[in-house]
């Protein structure tokens, strides 16, 4: 039995993550200084890069968005009890959805058309990727880890084919659909921005942004604030205590997975509608996986979710930038680092937890009684 | 009346008493903010059986723990045989002679008795060599001490009683002379504890020291010389068991007095049946048959007890009555509505026609123990429009709900943001019973009312459970303590193997009369 003190909530939330940041910084920093550059400008760079400058700053925000649905995709899928490690094929679903809309109505419709009837097409295709999985899991008892990771495959395989067969302009060498109308494209930063009288630099930035905030937001009043979210959570806790309340556990797996699917599924607006305007390979090029990091290093909260995005979007962003600036520091260093970030702020974050807590809680008790001796001098001054 | 011994005495004028078996002094243990055991001093006179009792969170658990080997003592010296002794693990616990049976055994399932007593005490590399002497001292052992265990047989063959028969022989041949038993009627019926006790007299005769860790006092009086009580990780009194009551224990343990026995006799008639389930046949998943057409009905203002061996049906009646689980076969009627086996009722609908239910399990059915308490004390009732308004959770009348549901059971800490898992059990189980009441049932099911509670909380318990059905509640007990079977019930009902084997109202129960039925034999 252990006789470590309970940890105090912000010593968690707050202290921990950021010391547990530091510490894969310092890891990091030790492998960079080891093959021969200097830690500090590197950090620098990485930092300038991500941060430094309106472009920059654009380039994190747009990885950021895809992070976010995809964060927010495991989230819900954790907290009713499920890991759906299936937030890419779903995301490759979501813009395929979106695609399919965007090509059969583009080149017809207005933009107020279209952009709705898109979003909607990549809900229900990331909903429809995630409903096979979940109902396979509720009623046939196949473990949705499995059934989640061939879906990934399935969903990949099928867009090479869609677009290889019948998509692809007849003619054309490489893999692509053609290019959607300009009512498929969602407003970029830039033009919002414009409207309201600043300027911004071009990048792939879109409002696509202000749809993850908006999700983080309504994931975070679903779980924490509906009776739907609340059954979620029983489910997720304990599927025995749900049954006793009467709710279905059945149910609540297909709802979790539904709302993770559809959230996977939005990543096709920020990729798709938002940035390439047409239908290609790899757009998702990892995010549903790098939503697993995300979730894990933000708790599953959504606020949490938001801010690990803003930081594996600065890690992509930055480390572009460095491998571009830095002579021999390749993109893979920049893999490392995530690497070590995922390991101490993900797998291994509570291994220092009792040693950031014992710090915490003792540098609380030097302040309050250092106040205390300060009190009684004020009382008589 | 309190008449504390200030200073033990520890004639016993029995003629078997050759000096002090164990000896455990000042014994401090610190668990972070807990001082588990302060101060604590044990006499243990060789040959005797000495009693431990105490409330859960006591401090019984650890002091035996550190007399095991489990944990170090802070400070404290402990002596065996008047020797000191340094125990750091079990290992040096056995070597000194002291042997322990666990509360939850510790038995290889899938190995024979035989080979579970080797296990660890194998002589040499070949088995079939050990196998030899083993079963030949075994055989001694079992004939001079009278515990009868089929050696051959795998241990997941075997019934509860002789896995624990097994348990103590494996401890006897470890050599043990002092012998250490957590809760060991816990799993019993009353038949198989009276054979364990009348084994434990003949072992005592034999001169083997028995430490008995328990918190039923009627058999503390039955078996014990000697008695320490706890309170709060102190030794509060130690007591010869002839100077000593049931009544005066249970004050020293819980700090005031008690009152644990049968109140309100005589209560009214019963009233209408309020719940009637016909010919239900419960199959589980490898077609076993765990209800054989039961029949039973439930009237106002009684309280029906069921008892029975755990595992005999208990757990799968509550669950069909209150919808958790659809039998195979079977008519139910609740309510003024009737439920045929095919489109059985959902526990939603069940609460919705008034009857409540406090599961036996508490960790993994009645709360969810990593919400707040404020969310768990709605569970299943979170649809209420109270709570829950077009799909949005009202969380500030949850939590006012909350905190008037701590107000009048008294759950302590009184703190609605705390998690469920950090109540202690009773005041769990009082925050649970709080919520199942609090809806005006009209039938209540509660599965084991005090398992794991404290006895100032059982009394509480009890009194609220009355107070139910003198309000006119169909209340329906199921426990696997027969006492309490026998302190709460209007009538008692006797389960084995799925079928009902008795029932009796409570003016013909005795003890051996409910114990003949639980076997299965007819009386």
């Amino acid at each position: 039995m252990s006789a470590n003190q309970p940890m105090s909530r912000w010593v968690e939330l707050g202290v921990l993550p950021v010391v547990n940041l530091l510490v894969a910084l310092l890891a990091a920093g030790a492998v960079v200084a080891l093959v021969g550059q200097n830690p500090v400008d590197v950090l620098t760079f990485l930092i300038r890069g991500a941060f430094g400058t309106p472009r920059g700053l654009s380039y994190t925000l747009y990885y950021t968005t895809t992070f976010i649905f995809t964060g927010l995709a495991v989230a819900v899928a954790f907290h009713g009890g499920l890991f759906n490690i299936g937030g890419e094929g779903q995301a490759i679903m979501g813009g395929l959805g979106a695609g399919l809309v965007a090509l059969w109505l583009s080149y017809s419709q207005p933009a107020w058309v279209v952009l709705p009837v898109m979003l909607m097409a990549s809900i229900v295709f990331g909903i429809a990727w995630a409903a096979v999985p979940a109902y396979l899991q509720a009623y046939r008892g196949s473990h949705v880890v499995i059934t989640t990771i061939m879906f990934n495959f399935l969903a990949s395989t099928l867009l090479v084919y869609l677009l290889v067969n019948h998509l692809k302009p007849p003619g054309s060498m490489s893999v692509e659909s053609s290019v959607f109308g300009p009512s498929a494209k969602l407003t970029s930063m830039r033009d919002f921005l414009g409207w309201l009288g600043r300027d911004w630099p071009a990048s792939p930035l879109n409002i696509s942004f202000f749809l993850a905030l908006l999700a983080a937001v309504g994931v975070y009043f679903l779980l924490w604030h509906t009776r739907m979210g609340y059954a979620l959570r029983a489910v997720g806790s304990s599927a025995n205590a749900a049954a006793y309340a009467g709710i279905k556990p059945k149910h609540q797996v297909m709802i979790a997975m539904g709302f993770s699917g559809a959230l996977a599924g939005m990543v096709g607006m920020n990729e798709i509608a938002g940035v390439n305007g047409k239908l290609l390979l790899e757009f998702v090029s990892g995010a549903g996986f790098t939503g697993i990091a995300v979730a894990l290093i933000g708790r599953n909260h959504p606020i949490g979710i938001v801010l690990a995005s803003v930081l594996f979007g600065a890690l992509f962003q930055g480390g572009a930038e460095v491998s571009f600036e830095i002579r021999g520091f390749s993109r893979d260093m920049v893999v490392m680092l995530q690497g070590f970030i995922v390991l101490f702020s993900g797998a291994m974050a509570y291994v220092i937890a009792p040693w950031v807590n014992k710090g915490a809680v003792s540098l609380v008790s030097v302040l309050s009684r250092s106040r205390h001796k300060e009190e009684p001098g004020a009382s008589h001054g | 009346m309190t008449t504390t011994q200030a200073a033990p005495t520890f004639d016993v004028g029995s003629a078997n008493v050759s000096g002090i078996a164990v000896e455990m002094l000042g014994i401090n243990k610190r668990f972070g903010a807990v001082q588990a055991n302060s101060e604590v001093d044990l006499r243990v006179m060789a040959g005797t059986v000495h009693g431990i009792v105490g409330e859960n969170g006591a401090g019984k658990s650890t002091l035996m723990s550190v007399l095991y080997g489990f944990y170090t003592a802070d400070t404290g010296t402990i002596k065996v045989a008047g020797r000191a002794a340094v125990i750091r693990n079990a290992h040096d616990a056995i070597s000194l002679g002291i042997g322990m049976v666990h509360q939850h055994f510790m038995l290889v399932d899938t190995l024979t008795a035989l080979e579970n007593v080797m296990l660890g005490a194998e002589s040499s590399f070949l088995l079939s060599r050990s196998e030899g002497t083993v079963r030949s001292k075994l055989k001694e052992l079992i004939d001079s001490t009278g515990l009868k265990v089929e050696l051959d047989a795998q241990v997941d063959s075997l019934p509860v009683g002789d896995r624990q028969r097994l348990e103590i022989l494996k401890a006897l041949y470890r050599g043990a002379k002092i012998l250490i038993l957590d809760e060991p009627t816990a799993v019993l019926t009353p038949q198989e504890t009276e054979q364990l006790f009348g084994v434990l007299s003949r072992l005592r005769e034999q001169g083997t020291t028995i430490l008995l860790i328990t918190h039923k006092l009627k058999e503390v009086m039955r078996l014990c010389d000697h008695v320490t009580v706890m309170r709060g990780g102190r030794v509060v009194q130690e007591v010869a068991i002839a100077q000593t009551s049931i009544e005066r224990l249970a004050e020293a343990m819980v700090g005031r007095k008690v009152h644990m026995g049968r109140q309100g006799d005589a209560s009214k008639p019963a009233g209408d049946v309020l719940l009637q389930v016909k010919g239900v046949v419960v199959r589980d998943a490898l077609k076993v048959t765990r209800l054989h057409g039961l029949d039973v009905s439930l009237k106002a203002g009684e309280i029906v007890g069921i008892a029975g061996v755990s595992g005999n049906g208990q757990s799968e009646m509550l669950e069909v009555m209150s919808g958790l689980l659809a039998p195979q076969e079977g008519h139910m009627e609740v309510g003024g509505t009737s439920f045929d086996a095919g489109a059985w009722m959902d526990p939603r609908t069940a609460r919705k026609l008034g009857v409540a239910h406090v599961p036996e399990d508490r960790h993994e059915r009645a709360m969810v123990m990593s919400f707040e308490a404020w969310e768990s004390a709605v569970l299943g009732y979170e649809w209420l429009p109270q709570y829950c308004h077009a799909g949005w959770m009202r969380h500030d009348d949850m939590r006012k709900a909350t905190v008037d549901m701590m107000e009048r059971f008294d759950v302590r800490p009184r703190n609605d943001r705390l998690l469920s898992a950090s109540f202690s059990g009773g005041n769990q189980q009082k925050l649970v019973l709080a919520r199942e009441l609090g809806q005006a049932p009209k039938v209540l099911l509660v599965g084991q009312p005090t398992r794991g509670v404290d006895i100032g909380a059982i009394e509480f318990i009890y009194s609220q459970l009355r107070s139910m059905r003198d309000a006119g509640c169909a209340v329906l007990v199921v426990s696997s303590e027969l006492d309490e079977i026998l302190a709460l019930s209007d009538r008692v009902i006797v389960l084995n193997q799925g079928r009902v084997t008795g029932e009796l109202p409570i003016d013909q129960c005795t003890e051996s009369k409910l114990g003949m039925l639980m076997l299965g034999s007819a009386t």
